[in-house]
């Protein structure tokens, strides 16, 4: 379908904005199984507590923009940049073609890429936010996801903001081919930009990210946040399996591993990031002249 | 000593063969074959020129991966002169996967950064084949921030299937090494010439791999993901590598289509191996010949042109909302 079309056909599917509610967007009422404890859990329970599971606390998938009102001041998020989505530029076909897949996560999702940007506030600081939203082919970086998020980096610095994003990723889109793998680069020196003006970047990372986005501009995070059991890390564990011919150390690649390794602060579970940012950007941010947000 | 011979190559070598077996034979006793030997010799240098004229992207990847093929070594030491290697990232250890040297071309003294793979197996097993540990890259970036601390361009040479993919790769914080080359390059404040001689293998290479020239020999390639590894994604079959070198869009030409690269060095016909001293001398004198036009820019303006070259690059759809 042409892009066009397409924006013309997302104006009329309307996208409510939920906060707590499932990736799966299933309506309340619905039972659902927790993959860590195997209790079976009612949806509207689940919601309410940020979809963390209440008898084990089990962190399930939440879309991004959930994330982002999970994080930020109530009622505070302007979303930027929402006409910014991906085309074909390679016309890359081998398998499935590109351009259905992109279709395909549009009409899922509801969103125009992987990535959903803006303004807000978090505990009164001004910031600027994003959320990578997994659904969308697995929350990959292509040219318009890299485009995303530079932007949000050059928002903060042209507005004195700090930065705080929520990153879930499988990495580098591969169907952009080297257009998405520059996107590192693009991102990792908009994120220099904001570190040498002295602003602060809030890193939250939840389950799973990998490979480019990893290595790019997730791991340049003045303090990093991760939710509890998140994956993180830049060869995925079925390579690293391969590669060293021998099974793989329990919690490999964790939350939890990542703070004995010395690559995450902390980890935070959902219900406490609010606040946790909040306090970081307290200490990080530069005191603002008559500053709102 | 029997020579490499790649997949799509293997007609040819076996008429080479042929020929060069017939030309042992002793002719005076043997008249009549001379004329079957001039018109094999013939058909061989006919197949050689289309083989190799118009390779495909999987072909080029092979060429790339030719273990004759000039490394960062033979670069280092025909084009260099005064070369003191640095050593270790200062931290953990030494990563033989990646060189770093202060070294001399022509009239510039520069800081060499690339990757090293091995001339022997005894060699690659040291240098882990050309792919980097989280020490190679924070060496990488010792050396980049050593090169802006004394007004140093830095030179780097491409050539790795990409960062190792390891266990301790991972717990040392593989991602956090590359992270932090990309920043440091992005913002160093002296000229940044990068040239791809092999395999440009994703984040691995990217590490050292942006600047403000990006120089590509014909059959190096660079690419988001191996032709395989895509391959086992896209059919869940590495055998189907060719297609997905092709659909990756990872040549030089590619490259200079998408606004990444922005010169190609010529090879000789079947690979730069065939002729390293004409192709190392070629690099020699385009390194030179952008470290001359960049020497001149104000530092600020470097890193400006170097942001606004990185932000030009993508490709998306924008309507207003
Ligand atoms: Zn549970």
């Amino acid at each position: 379908m042409p892009i066009n079309d397409w924006f013309r056909q997302r104006e009329s599917r309307k996208y409510t904005v939920s906060t707590g509610t499932a990736a799966d967007g299933l309506p309340d009422g619905v039972w659902r199984k927790c993959p860590d404890c195997g209790k079976t859990l009612y949806q509207g329970e689940v919601a309410k507590a940020l979809s963390v599971c209440p008898h084990c606390g089990y962190h399930f998938e939440l879309i991004a923009r959930d994330r982002i009102e999970a994080l930020v001041d109530e009622g505070s998020f302007g979303e930027t940049d929402a006409g910014v989505g991906s085309v074909d530029p390679l016309r890359f076909a081998a398998a499935k073609p590109y351009s259905e897949s992109l279709e395909k996560a549009r009409a899922t999702t509801g969103l125009s890429e992987a990535a959903v940007t803006g303004r807000a506030a978090i505990g009164g600081q001004a910031v600027a936010v994003g959320a990578l939203d997994f659904r969308f082919i697995g929350a990959s970086m292509g040219s318009a996801v890299g485009e995303k998020i530079t932007r949000v980096f050059e928002l903060a610095l042209a507005e004195r903001r700090g930065v705080v994003l929520v990153i879930a990723s499988g990495g580098a889109r591969m169907q952009e081919g080297m257009l998405s793998l520059m996107q590192m680069a693009k991102t990792a020196a908009a994120a220099e930009r904001l570190a040498r003006a002295g602003l602060p970047y809030v890193a939250v990372l939840v389950d799973p990210t990998y490979g480019g986005v990893t290595a790019s501009f997730t791991a340049l995070a003045d303090v990093t946040f991760a939710e509890p059991g998140a994956h993180v890390g830049f060869a995925g564990p079925r390579l690293v399996e391969q590669t060293i011919r021998r099974s793989l150390p329990k919690g490999f690649q964790t939350a939890e591993s990542l703070v004995d390794h010395g690559m995450v602060d902390e980890v935070v579970a959902r219900g406490d990031l609010r606040d946790r940012v909040s306090t970081v950007l307290g200490y990080l941010m530069p005191p603002v002249a008559g500053g709102d947000a | 000593m029997a020579r490499y011979v790649m997949e799509f190559e293997r007609p040819l070598a076996e008429l080479e063969d042929k020929l060069a077996e017939l030309s042992r034979l002793d002719m005076a006793a043997l008249p009549e074959l001379g004329a079957e030997i001039a018109d094999l010799e013939r058909e061989v240098e006919q197949l050689r020129e289309t083989l190799y004229s118009a390779l495909s992207p999987w072909e080029k990847v092979q060429v790339s991966r030719h273990p004759d093929r000039p490394k960062t070594v033979d670069y280092l030491e025909a084009l260099f002169t005064d070369v003191v290697e640095l050593c270790g990232d200062r931290a953990f250890g030494d990563d033989q996967a990646i060189v770093t040297a202060l070294a001399t071309i022509g009239e510039h003294r520069v800081m060499v950064i690339g990757h090293r793979k091995g001339r022997t197996t005894k060699e690659n097993v040291a240098r882990n084949f050309g792919s980097p540990h989280p020490e190679g890259f924070r060496k990488a970036e010792r050396a980049m921030r050593t090169a802006a601390k004394f007004g140093l361009p830095v030179v780097t040479f491409l050539d790795t299937a990409g960062a190792a993919p390891g266990l301790e790769d991972e717990e040392r914080g593989q991602a956090w090494a590359i992270a932090q080359c990309l920043a440091t390059l992005s913002d160093l404040p002296v000229p940044v010439v990068v040239v791809g001689i092999g395999e440009g293998g994703s984040g691995g290479a990217l590490a050292i791999g942006f600047g403000d020239r990006l120089i590509m020999l014909e059959n190096a390639y660079y690419s988001v993901i191996s032709p395989e590894m895509c391959a086992v994604i896209l059919y869940k079959d590495a055998a189907r590598a060719p297609e997905s070198a092709s659909a990756l869009a990872l040549t030089p030409d590619d490259l200079v289509r998408l606004g990444i690269a922005d010169e190609i060095v010529p090879e000789p016909l079947g690979g730069a191996h065939r002729d390293p001293a004409r192709v190392i001398a070629d690099v020699g004198l385009r390194v030179e010949s952008a470290l001359a036009s960049l020497a001149a820019v104000d530092p600020g303006d470097l890193t400006e042109r170097r942001y606004e070259r990185l932000r030009a690059i993508g490709v998306f759809s924008e309507e207003s909302k």
